[in-house]
Formats: structure tokens, C-alpha cells, sequence
């Protein structure tokens, strides 16, 4: 296929993705910012949404104050802000249409669907709650049949593999930085683990990650903040984990490998990535340090995405 | 100006055959079910996206075609007639452009003056002496037709440059059949679904000698912000050939090539639609991003066909299309089945005369304009404008033709006090390969929207309209 095609698939996946994981930030932010505030004490909730969107730095330069209604703004709707909901969607839906004819039409219809129904609350606004809540879960349920119409519609074939790169790699990233910003923020030297701070703030980050019932499923216990880690990067079971996503892009990768008959550079690291991943458990992690491990990781998971451009998409 | 043809109704109050079936379904039909429709029709262009982009206005503005949900509705016979001549025209226009290009008879035969072609700026004089696969030319062509009375049918321009609106007439027949069910078992409608199948054919059988068994055809496009985008992403998805940019493409050796995931592809035809002077910066343009430099170079070197031909625009010209009859003739050796509108050519002192003492009755149009820009309609213009555009006559003659305002024949419309006879023409493709011409029973049927006028132009505001073709 073309490579512009590929890379606007690759690229269309990620703004999806990436709208719907800035959708269940603020959404998760809200539910905690509504605690009273002896459940959650003094950390400012919107200054670490800004984090865990990687857009502190340039909300700081436009506003004074991480407050709900500027974070909020400056998340959803901003123009200013190029990884804003709308801007994501914008980006998707014009690059929806340069490659329109590798789309299936429910795939388009979704976008295209969802930009059209965008207008219409940009020209009203969302000056209520209720109007936020509907709004942020649109946004979650565009990309829930986005993905949806892509997994039942597409052929599994360039195309398909290409866009499902784009979601994992976009995914892996978003996961990454929402447990490295919390667990900067939260892990706790002087509050006593297990209390009710910590079980808000930890319920947030799956909440976050649409991973809250998944957890209980899984090790039946209280929320405990290396569990979560485990949980969100390790456990292959988990969709959104680092492990789960590797083991994606690793297919997807080797899929397109094999239906042109030749490995790459992509193939290579991405394996590397995973078999790191496999082979860690929390022990050794935590030795290391979450921080820098997962530091690390969003080093070699941007990586990977260059070198896919360089080996495909240019 | 003359009382215009009505499609529907016999003065006296008789239907015509093909309408009357229609008519009855019109009258146990309520109001409020067609206006549901309509609604739904918009809805669905919407959704699907079928939209235009306006020039001069922001880069994301995307409008909707108006579409309206009454057929226009001819008999086979009539069609038949069409078809004809319509064939017998494109022979003759790709006649004309090899001729132009090669051994120019007509020229020496003295039936075209020289300086409307060397003058001309559509003329190309990189296409001297250069081979075409196929000597085919015009492999696409929309010719546009109005009808003014039962028997006849008249050619308002030929455009054979990159004709658009073939998505319109696909897109209109899908809604119809998906909206109307009731109404297509009521009637037998010769379909048009089969017509990307025949464009790619033709597409193929021209593809340039050296090209392998099954020649790679791809679709070039400007891009997302190209008026007609929508037409070129339907029509590349229709075909299952490559949308390609400029960017996409590269020469290689005189060869041309797509860039893709697993390295370059060759490519044997193109269908493009961008205008010739930004196909290649080496030759035209040098400021176009557009383009691919080196095209120019592989077509020279006749490893890649390009439909249409570079050049193709000296065929379409204004100030050509008043000798298409001549053209024709002289070709042919027949009479013309589609005769032309009357044309005064104000290059030529005798008829600017008349021009300009009758300016308030005429349709002045610019010789290389397009898309309804830059014409006067005489009788629906104010004085100062007549008198703005005298100016403009006077000082650059050669540069206009002028018509008289026609009557367009008109076809029962939906507006808003209920159903209105409105201005229509049509707009049928005529495809050609390398071995025939064919033309899918149908066309693109453009109707003015507002009472009295005679603008069909989507630029305009115009709209469009099914075009049903009855299988007698």
C-alpha cells in the first residue's frame, strides 16, 4: 500500500485512541476532584491530568491556574492545544478522509459521524456538567466503534496491521504516563498505605485505564499501589498493559513482516521491548525503580515509532 | 426569450409517456413523505460525506450539493438518439486534438483559423509531434446537453479537460434506490452502477505498450482540499486503484513509480485529475506542489499514459466549441447529430457588433472560463453591470463568446410551496479506450434551484437530480 496511506492509518489509530484516553482522564479527574476532602487531601487532581496528558508545560504558558474549567477547556476543546479532544478528532477525521479508500465505510461513517455531531457542541458548548458528562462519554464511545468497525469490518490485512500499530503504540504511551506521573505524585512516604487517599487516588488511575473491575477480578484484594503497577504493566490479560500492548505490536509487526516477506528494524525492537517486559516481574522493577523503568520504556516506545516511519511510512 | 421546454407536461395539460408513471405515484404520495425524504437524502450526503469544497472561502469549508429527490426521467428512445451523437462528438474531438498535435489538416483545410490554436493558452506546445497511447485523447469527457424542445437536444460545452461529477450520478442513483424502493418497482430504470467498471477498463486497454499484463492504474488527486476531492476518493475506492498525491510518485529513468510500504510500485496509467500546468513543475509550473517532476519526461518517453492526454484543453476551449460542427464534418464526413447553441465568436468584428447592441438579451462568457465564474446573463443583469462588461468586451474581444439566453427546459422540483418547474441540463460521461466509446445509460442532471434561473453551476447554488433512462 502507499506508505502516506499507511502512516495516515498508523496516525488516525493514535488520535482516536488518543481522544478517548484524554476523555477517561478528565472523566476519572472529576470523579476525584467531587471527594470531599478529607478523602483525597492537599495533590492537585487537574495539575496531574496536565502531567499525565504531557501538556503541563504549554497549559502553564496560556493559563495562571490548573483549575477544573481551564484544565477542561484546555484538554477538550482547545484549539490551542494540538492534542486536544477536538484537535484529535479534527486530525482523525481529516486524515480519515485523505484515505478514505482504505477505510470501510463504517469506519468513516463513525468519524465523520462523530466530527459532524463535534460541531454541534462546539457551536452550543458545554456549560453544565451534565453537558461535560455526555460529552466526554461521546467521545469515549466514538472511539469504542471506531475500534469496533475496524475490528469487524477491516481485512486483516497492510492496513489493518498498520492502524493497529498506530492504537497499540498510542496506547502504551498513555498507560506509561499515568502510572509514572501517579506513582511520582502518590507513592507515598508518610501516608499510611491502604487508607482512604490512597484507595481514591489508585481507583482514579484504573478508572482511568477502564481497568478498576479488572483489578478485583484479578488478585481479590484491596488496592495496592504495586499491584496496580503489575497490573497495568506486566499482566498480559490486562488490555492496556505495556505487556498486552507488546505483544500486539510484536504481531502486528511480524504479520506485515511475513506478508512482505522481510524483517526489519521494527520487527527487531519491538521484540526486544517485549521480551524485557516478559522477562521483569515487580520485584526486580521495583529494585530498579518505577520511575526509571518506566521512563525508560516511553523512551523505547517512541523509539519503536520512529523507527516504523523510517522502515514503512516515508 | 422562448417559453421553456417542460419535461413532464404537454401544454394543454397531457403528461409526457416517461412521466406519467411518476405523476401518479406524485399524487398518492402526501407532502410531508417526500419532504421526510428529502430530509433523509440530505442526511445521507452528509453522513457519507459527499460534499464539495468552495474556492475563496475557508480551507475547511465543505458544502452539500442540494439534492433533489424528483428524477428527471427520459424515454430509451430519446436516449438512443443522445448516445449517438454523443459518440459521434467525442470521435470527432479526439480526431481534432490528434490533429492539432500532429499533421494539422484542419488547420491547412483552413476550417479553424491558426491563431485560436497558437494563441490559444490552453494550447500545448510540449504535445507537438508527441505519440499518445492509443491516439486516444479524451478518455474521459462530460458533455453537457440542454434540451429546448421534444426533439432536440443541444451541446452547451464539451469539457474534456477532468470533468467531474460522475460521483453525483452514482451517489443520486444509490439514494434514490435506497429512499424510493416503491418508486424503481414502478419503473424500469436502466442502471449506471456498471460505470466504474468501465472506466477502469478503458483505463487499462490504454495503458502504454511497455506495461505488464495487468498495467498498475492509479488516480492523481490535488488533494483533500480539491473542490472535487470527494469524486476522486469515491472513484479511486470504486475502481480499487491507488488515490495518489503528487508526493506519492516519483521518476525514475523515465519510469514512474508510487512509493509504498514495500518500496516502489510501478505505475502504467494515470487518471488525473489535476490540470495540466501542475502536473510537473520541470515542465509547467515550477511553483506547484502538486505535480511530479519528471512526469512529463516518462509521458515524452511513453511509459505512462495519462488520461486525460496533457493538451486536452484546446478541444474544450470556448472559441472552439463554435466550429464543432465544422469539426465534426470535416472529420466525419457526417452532419452533426447534436447541434451546437448559437454562438457569436466576438473575436470576429461582425459579430462583437451585434454583441454589444444586444448585450441586455445575451449570455456572455469568458472563452477559458469555467464553473459559471466571469459570465454575464444579459437579462437578469443590472444596466451598471451590462455597462462594466461592454467595457470589458471592447478591450479584450477574442477574449469572449456570447449565446442567447437559452431556454433550458425545465423539470418538476421540490421547493418550498410544493413541487415547481426548475431549469435542468445534463451532463452523461462518455468513456474511451483504446478499442470503443461507451456511455453508461444516465448522466449527472443539474437543475437551478431558484425560480427563473438558469445557473446550474454547484458553485452556483445550482443542485442535482437522478437521471432516469426508462428501458423500453
Amino acid at each position: 500500500m502507499l506508505s502516506r496511506t499507511a502512516e495516515n492509518l498508523y496516525w488516525l489509530a493514535r488520535y482516536v485512541e488518543r481522544a478517548e484516553y484524554l476523555a477517561r482522564t478528565i472523566d476519572a479527574t472529576l470523579r476525584v476532584t467531587a471527594l470531599p476532602a478529607a478523602y483525597i487531601g492537599k495533590t492537585n487532581e487537574w495539575d496531574s491530568a496536565l502531567l499525565t496528558a504531557g501538556v503541563a508545560a504549554s497549559f502553564y504558558e496560556q493559563y495562571k491556574e490548573a483549575n477544573e474549567t481551564n484544565v477542561v477547556e484546555y484538554l477538550s476543546f482547545s484549539p490551542n492545544n494540538p492534542s486536544s479532544i477536538r484537535n484529535c478528532i479534527e486530525a482523525a477525521r481529516l486524515n480519515s478522509r485523505s484515505v478514505r479508500t482504505a477505510l470501510t465505510s463504517e469506519m468513516w461513517d463513525t468519524i465523520n459521524s462523530a466530527w459532524i455531531e463535534l460541531q454541534e457542541v462546539w457551536s452550543k458548548g458545554t456549560s453544565t456538567r451534565e453537558d461535560l458528562a455526555k460529552f466526554l462519554r461521546f467521545v469515549q464511545e466514538t472511539s469504542l466503534r471506531f475500534d469496533g468497525s475496524a475490528y469487524r469490518t477491516m481485512l486483516r490485512n497492510d492496513a489493518y496491521w498498520f492502524s493497529r500499530l498506530g492504537l497499540h503504540l498510542e496506547r502504551a504511551d498513555n498507560t506509561a504516563r499515568i502510572l509514572d506521573v501517579k506513582y511520582h505524585v502518590l507513592l507515598p512516604e508518610e501516608e499510611h498505605v491502604g487508607g482512604p487517599l490512597d484507595f481514591y487516588q489508585w481507583s482514579s488511575i484504573l478508572r482511568s485505564v477502564s481497568a478498576l473491575t479488572a483489578y478485583h477480578w484479578v488478585y481479590r484484594e484491596t488496592l495496592k499501589p504495586w499491584l496496580v503497577a503489575d497490573l497495568l504493566i506486566l499482566n498480559g490479560t490486562l488490555p492496556r498493559s505495556l505487556a498486552s500492548c507488546y505483544d500486539n505490536l510484536t504481531r502486528n509487526l511480524d504479520q506485515i513482516g511475513v506478508a512482505y516477506g522481510r524483517q526489519g528494524p521494527a520487527q527487531r525492537h519491538a521484540r526486544g521491548i517485549r521480551n524485557r517486559l516478559e522477562h521483569s516481574n515487580m520485584n526486580d522493577i521495583f529494585q530498579h525503580g518505577v520511575h526509571e523503568f518506566i521512563q525508560e520504556f516511553i523512551v523505547d516506545n517512541s523509539r519503536l515509532g520512529e523507527i516504523i516511519a523510517k522502515q514503512y511510512l516515508i | 426569450m422562448a417559453v421553456a421546454f417542460d419535461e413532464m407536461n404537454i401544454p394543454g395539460g397531457d403528461l409526457r409517456p416517461a412521466y406519467q408513471e411518476l405523476a401518479r405515484w406524485l399524487k398518492e404520495t402526501p407532502p410531508e413523505a417526500l419532504e421526510y425524504r428529502r430530509q433523509e437524502a440530505e442526511l445521507l450526503f452528509r453522513r457519507i460525506g459527499i460534499t464539495f469544497a468552495v474556492y475563496g472561502e475557508s480551507e475547511s469549508t465543505e458544502r452539500l450539493i442540494p439534492f433533489d429527490v424528483i428524477p428527471r426521467i427520459m424515454s430509451g428512445k430519446e436516449w438512443t438518439l443522445l448516445e449517438k451523437g454523443l459518440k459521434q462528438r467525442v470521435r470527432a474531438l479526439n480526431m481534432f486534438l490528434r490533429d492539432i498535435y500532429h499533421g494539422r489538416d484542419i488547420l491547412r483545410a483552413e476550417i479553424v483559423p491558426d491563431d485560436l490554436i497558437f494563441q490559444n493558452p490552453v494550447f500545448r506546445p510540449e504535445m507537438n509531434g508527441q505519440q499518445v497511447p492509443h491516439d486516444v485523447y479524451v478518455h474521459i469527457a462530460g458533455i453537457d446537453i440542454i434540451r429546448v424542445d421534444a426533439e432536440h437536444f443541444i451541446v452547451l460545452e464539451d469539457n474534456a479537460r477532468t470533468p467531474s461529477g460522475v460521483s453525483y450520478m452514482l451517489e443520486n442513483r444509490e439514494i434514490m434506490m435506497r429512499l424510493f424502493p416503491d418508486l424503481f418497482a414502478r419503473h424500469r430504470v436502466a442502471p449506471v452502477e456498471r460505470y466504474p467498471d468501465e472506466l477502469l477498463s478503458a483505463l487499462r486497454s490504454v495503458a502504454p505498450n511497455g506495461a505488464s499484463g495487468e498495467p498498475t492504474v492509479a488516480l492523481l488527486t490535488p488533494g483533500v482540499y480539491n473542490s472535487a476531492y470527494y469524486e476522486h476518493s469515491f472513484l479511486a475506492d470504486k475502481l480499487g486503484i491507488e488515490l495518489v498525491e503528487g508526493r506519492d510518485l516519483i521518476v525514475k529513468n523515465n519510469e514512474v513509480f508510487m512509493r509504498t510500504t514495500e518500496g516502489v510500485k510501478r505505475v502504467d496509467v494515470i487518471y488525473r485529475r489535476v490540470d495540466d500546468d501542475y502536473l510537473d513543475p520541470l515542465t509547467f509550473r515550477p511553483d506547484s506542489a502538486l505535480g511530479v517532476p519528471g512526469l512529463m519526461s516518462a509521458y515524452a518517453a511513453g511509459n505512462i499514459t495519462l488520461a486525460n492526454a496533457v493538451g486536452t484543453g484546446i478541444a474544450d476551449d470556448k472559441a472552439i466549441y463554435s466550429y464543432m460542427p465544422e469539426i465534426v464534418k470535416f472529420y466525419l464526413g457526417e452532419e452533426p447529430i447534436l447541434k451546437n447553441v448559437q454562438t457569436w465568436r466576438c473575436r470576429e468584428p461582425k459579430d462583437l457588433a451585434y454583441v454589444l447592441d444586444h448585450l441586455g438579451d445575451l449570455v456572455v462568457k469568458e472563452v477559458h472560463g469555467s464553473g459559471g465564474y466571469g459570465m454575464l446573463i444579459g437579462p437578469a443583469a443590472t444596466k451598471a453591470t451590462i455597462e462594466a462588461f461592454r467595457e470589458k468586451l471592447k478591450r479584450e474581444p477574442e477574449g469572449f463568446i456570447a449565446q442567447p439566453t437559452l431556454a433550458l427546459s425545465t423539470c418538476p422540483t421540490c421547493t418550498a410551496s410544493g413541487l415547481a418547474p426548475r431549469h435542468v441540463d445534463l451532463r452523461p460521461f462518455v468513456l474511451t479506450g483504446s478499442k470503443s466509446t461507451t456511455i453508461v445509460p444516465g448522466g449527472l442532471t443539474r437543475v437551478a434551484l431558484k425560480e427563473g434561473s438558469l445557473v446550474v453551476n454547484s458553485s452556483q447554488g445550482g443542485g442535482t437530480k437522478d437521471t432516469w433512462i426508462l428501458d423500453e
